[in-house]
């Protein structure tokens, strides 16, 4: 198993759906690629379930193909496909030990004892479950049970992808990292394609080559965490992604230059005039806007907020607030300050989207 | 905070226990009272110690038989009415749709027969297992089977199990199927992701979750089958001979028959203790293990 991929997938939970607002899931092309670890991240109700749940085969989308290398199991139900999915609740066999709640996958699947056996003291090994392997599994905490779902999706030898369902929603809060740094661990160990749906950012962008930032049933932008962070595609991965989220001001965009509140800035390349009736916004992150004695634009200083690592001040730039950061050299005495932004880390959105600069 | 000290506060509990009082323990004592005493008529009693319970446990002695004969009657249907309802509420309950419009009609439905009052219920099934003009004694004579429910004894006994399956099945259908809607999703997704068959389902997921309701059901249903009384004094009048003759309805007839106070008072209050062991047996065995399950 090498890849999965998504072919013009979609999926509404209506019959007859013609509206784009119907779709629970809007078209999507992806190829997710053996051995990386993805993440799905986006606010309740964004469609990460439905998606991960039509990987799995619980959900058989309305439209599209999936294929697993080559082969289109689209229609192919679930216990046919190699796919292990470990949901938000920790679902164990109430009735079984641990090592037989490992083992139930491959009983099911009609292999014989002993390899059953030798596969479920290496998993058990990996997961730091050899030690309860005969103790009945309802007795467990709810990490050891989420471990336990874990190994059941991972004891199959020729699994293709294990699907995580926001796995770590009932972890104590002390436990979460030891489990997600057992995910990495297992991720290294297995080269196994693994996707993982949260609506925690930290989780989403610790564990994740690359993240799929997901809304209202739409894909936003595929990138890695770093690109995520500096080269938002939309405006709502910049609010989502980072706290505080990025900085959007409305402006009006004409050629180099920028009008903010009355005030011109020169940007770094030159834009295309924006269709009239469409909003132009200008998008920049708090880390790469600083306060000073001098800069670009005037603003007046609501409050700053010392958060130990840095400074950050909630200013006002005609009637929009934004964040800034404030060097640790500068003090101010009234309210009025001046901004200066990084021209490479300022982005035009229109209609949300980002708008790239033409070619020089 | 010191608390409020004020023995006054004793007067709101009164009503509650006068309440009890005559609701329950008066009525109780009375019976209490004639299991220890013998009355030559005319309203004199003298003391009678513990004879009367003597008696009635004593299997040699012509009460005792018949109260071991009727406990054991009773034990037996009891046990078969258990036998029949519980599976097949639990099966009925796991072949109802999970959710859509027909749950609403197919609940209704299903319970219909609980809210018929029980001596209804008898005459109904009188009339029904009448071998000339009801319809089920009619259509089973019919059949050429050999069925009359006031002369043969199995036919007198498989009509009065029928009835309470049919009244009392629909409880442990609507206690399964709330358990069942209980299961979470995911229960049922993992398993398919598990390639697990319909029977693993069954035993692994399902009747582990269904316990508690389970122990509910079986104990409504115990004490009731245990306690009945009204079918077959409608149905059978306890015959033909004595082979519906249950713990409730031989009370019926020493007490109220014979007007033999002083048995049936013992035997009122042996039933009582033994309704009330096996139920307390029967509930501790089953959270116990539910204890250990989770230590």
């Amino acid at each position: 198993m090498a890849r999965i991929t998504l072919d013009h997938v979609a999926h509404s939970y209506l019959r007859g759906a013609g509206a784009s607002a119907d779709y629970a899931l809007k078209p999507i092309d992806h190829v997710w690629r053996q051995g990386r670890a993805y993440a799905l991240l986006g606010p309740s109700g964004c469609g990460k379930t439905t998606l991960l749940n039509i990987i799995s085969g619980l959900v058989i989308p309305s439209e599209g193909r999936l294929l697993f290398d080559d082969r289109d199991v689209t229609r192919l139900r679930t216990e046919q496909r190699n796919i292990a999915q470990v949901f938000q609740f920790p679902v164990i066999y109430d009735t079984m030990t641990v090592a037989e709640n490992l083992a139930f996958p491959l009983r099911n699947r009609g292999v014989d004892r002993a390899a059953v056996k030798a596969r479920v003291a290496e998993i058990a090994e990996l997961l730091d479950l050899t030690k309860v392997l005969d103790r009945p599994a309802r007795g467990l905490t709810a990490d050891a049970k989420q471990k336990i779902s874990l190994g059941r999706g991972l004891v199959r030898p020729d699994v293709a992808a294990v699907l995580f369902d926001e796995p770590l929603t009932v972890i104590d809060p002390a436990l979460k990292w030891e489990l997600r740094s057992k995910l990495k661990a297992v991720h290294r160990a297995l080269d196994v394609l693994m996707i993982y749906v949260t609506h925690d950012q930290i989780e989403a962008l610790t564990f994740a080559d690359e993240v799929v930032v997901m809304k209202d049933g739409r894909v936003l932008q595929i990138a890695s965490p770093a690109e995520l962070f500096e080269r938002p595609e939309h405006t709502f991965v910049g609010y989502f992604i980072g706290s505080p989220g990025m900085n959007f001001v409305e402006a009006e965009v004409d050629g180099a230059r920028a009008r903010v509140a009355g005030q011109t800035l020169t940007l770094a390349g030159r834009y295309a005039r924006p269709p009239a009736g469409s909003s132009v916004r200008l998008g920049f992150r708090p880390d790469h806007a600083t306060l000073g004695a001098a800069g670009d634009l005037s603003v007046s200083v609501e409050k700053i907020e010392d958060l130990g690592r840095r400074r950050l001040a909630r200013v006002r730039l005609g009637q929009q607030r934004i964040f800034a950061t404030v060097p640790d050299e500068v003090s101010f005495d009234g309210d009025a300050a001046r901004l200066t932004i990084n021209p490479e880390r300022l982005y035009v959105y229109v209609d949300d989207e980002r708008r790239p600069a033409e070619a020089a | 905070m010191d608390k409020p000290f004020d023995n006054r506060a004793w007067l709101l509990v009164l009503p509650v226990l006068a309440f009890v009082l005559f609701s329950a323990l008066l009525p109780m004592m009375t019976v209490v009272n004639y299991s220890v005493q013998d009355t030559m008529g005319a309203n004199n009693f003298f003391w009678n110690g513990d004879a009367w319970f003597r008696e009635v446990l004593n299997p040699a002695t012509e009460m005792g038989a018949r109260f071991q004969g009727a406990l054991m009657r009773n034990l037996a249907f009891s046990f078969v009415a258990l036998l029949i309802e519980v599976p097949l509420g639990v099966g009925i309950a796991l072949c109802l749709p999970r959710g859509g419009w027909s749950v609403g009609p197919i609940l209704v439905v299903l319970a219909l027969p609980m809210l018929i009052p029980w001596n209804v219920v008898g005459t109904m099934w009188q009339i029904f297992a009448r071998a000339d003009i009801g319809l089920f004694g009619a259509a089973l004579t019919g059949m050429g089977l050999h069925y009359n429910d006031t002369q043969e004894p199995i036919s007198a006994w498989s009509t009065i199990v029928v009835i309470d399956v049919w009244h009392w099945t629909s409880l442990v259908v609507l206690l399964s199927y709330a358990g069942l809607r209980a299961i979470s999703d995911a229960y049922y997704q993992a398993a398919r992701i598990d390639a697990a068959s319909r029977w693993a389902i069954f035993v692994n997921i399902e009747l582990p979750k269904l316990r508690k309701v389970l122990v509910i059901a079986i104990l409504l249903r115990f004490m009731q089958t245990f306690m009945i009384y009204t079918e077959p004094f409608v149905v059978t009048g306890g015959g033909p001979g004595n082979a519906t003759t249950f713990l409730s309805i031989d009370l019926v007839k020493i007490a109220l028959g014979q007007v033999d106070l002083g048995v049936a008072a013992a035997m009122s209050l042996a039933y009582n203790l033994i309704t009330i062991t096996l139920c307390w047996i029967f509930y501790t065995i089953m959270t116990q293990q539910d204890r250990r399950g989770a230590a």
